[in-house]
């Protein structure tokens, strides 16, 4: 077992570090990253616990990145999910503080426009494998996988809210046809 | 195009702004935020909105926390970015820290069990909608370079495991040489 100050330090170290490689589309890029941490390296929990946790965290309210306060949680109790809080907001937000200041510069740059350009597709790709890992964690069966498949049409093709869909979902699971 | 109609902001009021963003946000922030801070506060206007977003989602990090920083910085300086950020995460880190407790708590409890497996299998969902949605209009303008490096992305990090820093290391660069290459 690791000893706790050292999870803290773990938590503190690399989510900073996830912080600033979370380009172009926020927490859900780098999905991949944190599960890697989580359940391959450190054994935080296992796949089932972060399909969980990662469905509890879209069906709160605020940013989508208070996944990686459940991951902390998990890991380290209250302490774990404060400090992994933090870890992933501070260096970007004192990033985003830096460069306000030259913003007006950067911003009429071409390279900033080549940039964000390439970034975009390296984006989808990282999020598409987040797909990947939350689907090979959580489709335990032919239920679940019918489940993720009908949320997936219902939230590509329709334009309502997709917390119907996680409604459906949660009725269907309570009524005991899910396992 | 709107001009920003109120005056500048208090530090109570940045805080209750971002507070407002944070517990109407369910799946998503950034409409309800460019809804509350430029149509019903009024403090910035549409091109205002416009362009501190770029620059949030230009920078890592979750695109939201970032527009807090900012549009607290733009009104009341390190304070001010200090309040909006508080706003935007006190509320929502507190509930999801109870909801987190409540399930490894009883997570595991007879029907429990079933409905947080139904959730998860539909979270995976909204996922894959997410990512058809983001590549759809990639793939459409520029085939050729969009759909190797997406692919190559899902390859690296999804199905083989590759760390981050080395998906980045290695599809960044390619990609942002190939859109300059488009480019010039």
């Amino acid at each position: 077992m690791t000893g706790f100050g050292t999870i803290l330090l773990i938590l503190a170290g690399q989510f900073s570090a996830i912080s600033l490689m979370a380009f172009g589309g926020g927490i859900n890029t780098v999905v991949p990253e944190l599960h890697r941490q989580a359940v391959t390296i450190h054994h935080w929990m296992d796949d089932r616990t972060f399909a969980d946790l990662f469905a509890i965290a879209q069906a709160s309210p605020g940013p989508n990145m208070l996944i990686v306060t459940l991951v902390g949680l998990k890991a380290a109790g209250l302490a774990g999910a404060l400090v992994a809080t933090l870890a992933v907001c501070a260096p970007t937000c004192l990033l985003t503080f830096g460069v306000m200041r030259v913003w007006d510069r950067v911003r009429a740059s071409r390279w900033r426009a080549v940039v964000q350009q390439g970034i975009g597709p390296v984006s989808v790709g990282l999020i598409a494998a987040t797909a990947l890992v939350l689907s090979r964690a959580a489709d335990r069966g032919p239920v679940l996988v019918g489940i993720t498949l009908a949320t997936a049409a219902f939230a590509f093709f329709t334009r309502f809210n997709p917390l119907w869909a996680l409604g459906a979902a949660a009725a269907l699971g309570l009524v005991g046809l899910v396992k | 195009m709107t001009t920003a109609r109120s005056a500048p902001p208090s530090l109570i009021g940045l805080y209750l702004g971002f507070a407002q963003i944070a517990i109407s946000a369910f799946g998503g922030a950034l409409p309800w935020a460019r809804r509350i801070l430029v149509e019903d506060r009024g403090w910035l206007s549409d091109e205002d909105f416009t362009d501190l977003l770029a620059l949030c989602q230009f920078l890592p990090g979750p695109n939201v926390v970032n527009l807090s920083i900012a549009v607290g910085a733009r009104f009341r300086g390190a304070a001010g970015s200090a309040a909006a950020f508080l706003g935007l995460m006190a509320a929502p880190v507190v509930l999801i820290t109870v909801l987190g407790l409540l399930y490894l708590q009883f997570g595991q409890i007879g029907s429990m069990r079933g409905v947080f497996s139904a959730l998860g299998a539909a979270a995976a969902g909204l996922v894959i909608a997410m990512a058809a949605k983001m590549a759809e209009p990639l793939v459409r303008r520029r085939p050729v370079t969009a759909i190797p490096i997406i692919a190559a992305g899902f390859v690296l990090a999804g199905l083989l495991g590759w760390p981050l820093p080395l998906v980045l290391a290695v599809l960044g660069p390619i990609s942002i040489a190939l859109a300059w290459r488009v480019s010039v």
